[in-house]
């Protein structure tokens, strides 16, 4: 996993409540290795007319946008399929952080095992900041994940960062989950052996 | 760790069961009892390959072919494109090299993970079981706690048969009275989704409590779990009762007789405690729900039969508002119109929340030697729901009515084994989502249950049920 200790960035809106990881990437491109880069896949559907070709009101699409690590997203960004699909895509893209009201639970702890940071503001803020960015597009933000806090442009002020400290520091570190969890290892062992002694069926 | 002396949901006791240790920052390490896994899972096994690591409990885990699987043979060969055999043949790969048990394209066993894992007897009350598709939440109607994870969580529980996870909060849904005739598990979700929204669960795990719960079958109550992550909930379950037993009792996994009555004394104790606090409560009456049919891109954009297109005007929230006119743009229809009448081109019945043989029966029973007008496809939820339909004649009522009796899999709820619905074509499906290009680029989805897609079948349109009546649900 990349580490992440901050960023500082314009701000692409991505509108719509409710973008499910179907928009995020079409189930069709989930067959591809990695190896391919998912980046190409983002949005696919949303970001291109019929005919594959980019469509230039697309927010991604505009001129500038390239420049843009950070996303501002609406409510329960990242519902619906469990595809961490949707999260190579973004990262693969170069997404380093969103911005929300909510994210979709399981896309938002794939988010976190990519070292990509979902960072959640109440929508008041959310809607204020969207209304800043209308007006100075190329007003940037930092996310600062050692500090725990944004960094909002103009008086939009600064606010704490609630990531649960467990997931921050993995991220900070770039800490690998697996070989962490194998420092306990003794202790599962130990606790697998009393379930399965009293769970039998489980071990057959 | 666990808090004996206070009163506890089922979802503290089940979690407390499983949690080897909690790290000082906040998260627990669960024990995982089970781990399905599917043909999605090559970046997991990608993962572990790079690592030089193998399946931890391979006995633990169990593999089944569904997301990719052809509908019309059971050969890889009858995938609809070479990419698509590649991913089957694939996964069979990663399953040997794993060691790992698992149910493939011919196995007798083979089906959509989630309606296999409990007709295996796999899923069981009070186990932690992970998989990684968000309607593993299904499995919660046994008493489980069954949740849908990433491939790199994946990867981390086929390693080390553990996860790191943060305790969702508590919701309980109570839905009390009785569900009038031709209403479904179905409907009481799509009811709840429609009033709480489609993030209205966000960061909780729901129980469902009440009455109508209590007298539903597994096979509702497995639809009303399904479809809990509907309503971003991360889970959701049903306390198991004798009801539970009896289904489970039997099963090729599940506890064998000598163990029995063991097994059913601890899963006596999975209820929530009577003073149990839950975050939120929620209620819903069962009597006042009627069957329920979507007209938007979100399953929260639920309405029941007899209503008629929303206005996006009379929306005051202006992002709803924003969400319906593209919504109504997306689906091809206008404020005011009906629901009931509206014409279709395809019926799709399957997926996770309706293709058990509870679902089929309901549908079925609207036949009555009737034709379906439209092209309709029923794609039962695993091999054995298949062969137990036929054997009960209700293949031959939808073959002779016209409907396409294929082989199971995910088919067009997925829609990425190569069933898909045309751009611009209108369905009305039992599955689970109406998102803009979820059943194929352009396909506009009505989301339904058995009975009523079934209905719509016949008369070529959105149907309500109550108007014919004959529905056996």
């Amino acid at each position: 996993m990349k580490a992440f200790t901050f960023e500082i960035s314009p701000v692409v809106i991505i509108p719509g409540t409710n973008c499910d990881t179907d928009q995020i990437i079409p189930g069709r491109f989930l067959k591809s290795d990695r190896a391919q880069g998912y980046g190409q896949f983002l949005f696919h559907d949303i970001r291109r007319d019929s005919t594959g070709v980019l469509d230039p009101s697309f927010p991604l699409n505009k001129v500038g946008a390239d420049k843009a690590t950070v996303l501002l997203v609406e409510e329960n960004f990242g519902c619906g399929s469990s595809r961490e699909g949707a999260v190579y895509a973004l990262a693969d893209h170069g997404i380093r952080a969103l911005i929300g009201p909510s994210f979709g639970d399981i896309f938002y702890n794939n988010a976190l095992k990519n070292g990509l940071v979902p960072v959640k503001l109440p929508v008041q803020i959310c809607q204020a900041l969207a209304e800043h960015l209308t007006r100075f597009p190329e007003a940037e933000v930092r996310v600062d994940l050692e500090a725990e806090e944004i960094i909002l442009p103009g008086n939009l002020g600064t606010h704490i960062i609630h990531i649960d400290a467990f997931a921050r520091d993995c991220i900070i570190r770039g800490l690998d989950e697996i070989e962490m969890t194998f420092t306990f290892m003794e202790q599962i062992i130990e606790f697998e052996k009393q379930r399965m002694s009293s769970h039998p069926w489980l071990d057959r | 760790m666990a808090q004996n002396n206070q009163a506890r949901t089922l979802l503290a006791k089940i979690w407390d069961q499983h949690e080897i240790l909690r790290h000082p920052s906040g998260p627990s390490l669960l024990y995982i009892d089970r781990d399905m896994i599917h043909e999605g899972s090559f970046h997991a096994f990608a993962d572990l390959k790079a690592r030089g690591l193998k399946p931890r409990r391979p006995k633990q885990i169990f593999g089944v072919a569904d997301h990719y699987v052809p509908t019309t043979g059971r050969k890889p060969s009858d995938a609809a494109s070479p990419a698509i055999a590649r991913m089957i043949e694939t996964f069979d790969t990663n399953m040997q090299w794993g060691g790992v048990r698992h149910f493939g394209l011919s196995d007798k066993r083979q089906g959509i993970v989630h309606v296999v894992a409990p007709e295996q007897g796999i899923t069981l009350p009070g186990l932690m079981i992970v998989c990684s598709d968000s309607h593993t939440s299904t499995q919660g109607a046994l008493g489980a706690i069954a949740f849908g994870i990433g491939q790199s969580e994946n990867a981390h529980v086929l390693a080390t048969q553990t996860l790191w996870q943060l305790r969702p909060k508590t919701m309980r849904v109570t839905i009390d009275g009785a569900l009038a005739h031709g209403v479904t598990a179905k409907d009481v979700m799509l009811a709840l989704i429609a009033k709480i929204g489609a993030a209205g669960a966000g960061g909780h795990a729901i129980e469902f409590a009440g009455r109508v719960v209590q007298n539903l079958s597994i096979e509702g109550r497995l639809t009303l779990c399904n479809m809990s992550i509907e309503a971003a909930a991360r889970f959701g379950m049903v306390a198991p009762d004798e009801i539970t037993f009896a289904y489970i009792r039997g099963r090729p996994f599940a506890p064998h007789a000598s163990e029995w009555d063991q097994a059913v004394m601890q899963w006596r104790e999975l209820v929530s405690d009577e003073a149990a606090v839950f975050d939120r409560e929620v209620a819903l009456d069962g009597a006042e729900i009627a069957p329920m049919v979507t007209w938007g891109t979100s399953p929260e954009d639920a309405l029941p039969i007899d209503a008629v297109v929303p206005d996006p005007a009379s929306y005051t929230n202006p992002e709803r508002r924003k969400a319906a006119e593209k919504a109504l743009d997306y689906m091809g229809l206008k404020p005011g119109m009906a629901l009931d009448g509206l014409k279709l081109d395809k019926v799709f019945i399957g997926s996770c929340t309706n293709s058990r043989i509870e679902d089929l029966r309901a549908a079925a029973s609207l036949i009555k030697g009737q034709k379906a007008k439209i092209p309709a496809v029923v794609v039962p939820g695993s091999t054995q729901v298949k062969e137990q339909a036929e054997a009960e004649g209700l293949a031959r009522l939808f073959k002779d009515a016209g409907f396409e009796w294929r082989e199971s899999g995910c088919s067009m709820c997925a829609a990425i084994n190569g069933d898909v619905i045309g751009s611009g074509e209108r369905c009305a499906s039992t599955s689970n989502r109406n998102f803009v290009g979820r059943q194929g680029p352009g396909a506009r989805t009505h989301l339904v249950s058995p009975p009523m897609a079934a209905a719509a079948a016949i008369t070529g349109m959105l149907t309500d049920i109550r108007r014919i009546g004959g529905a056996t649900v």
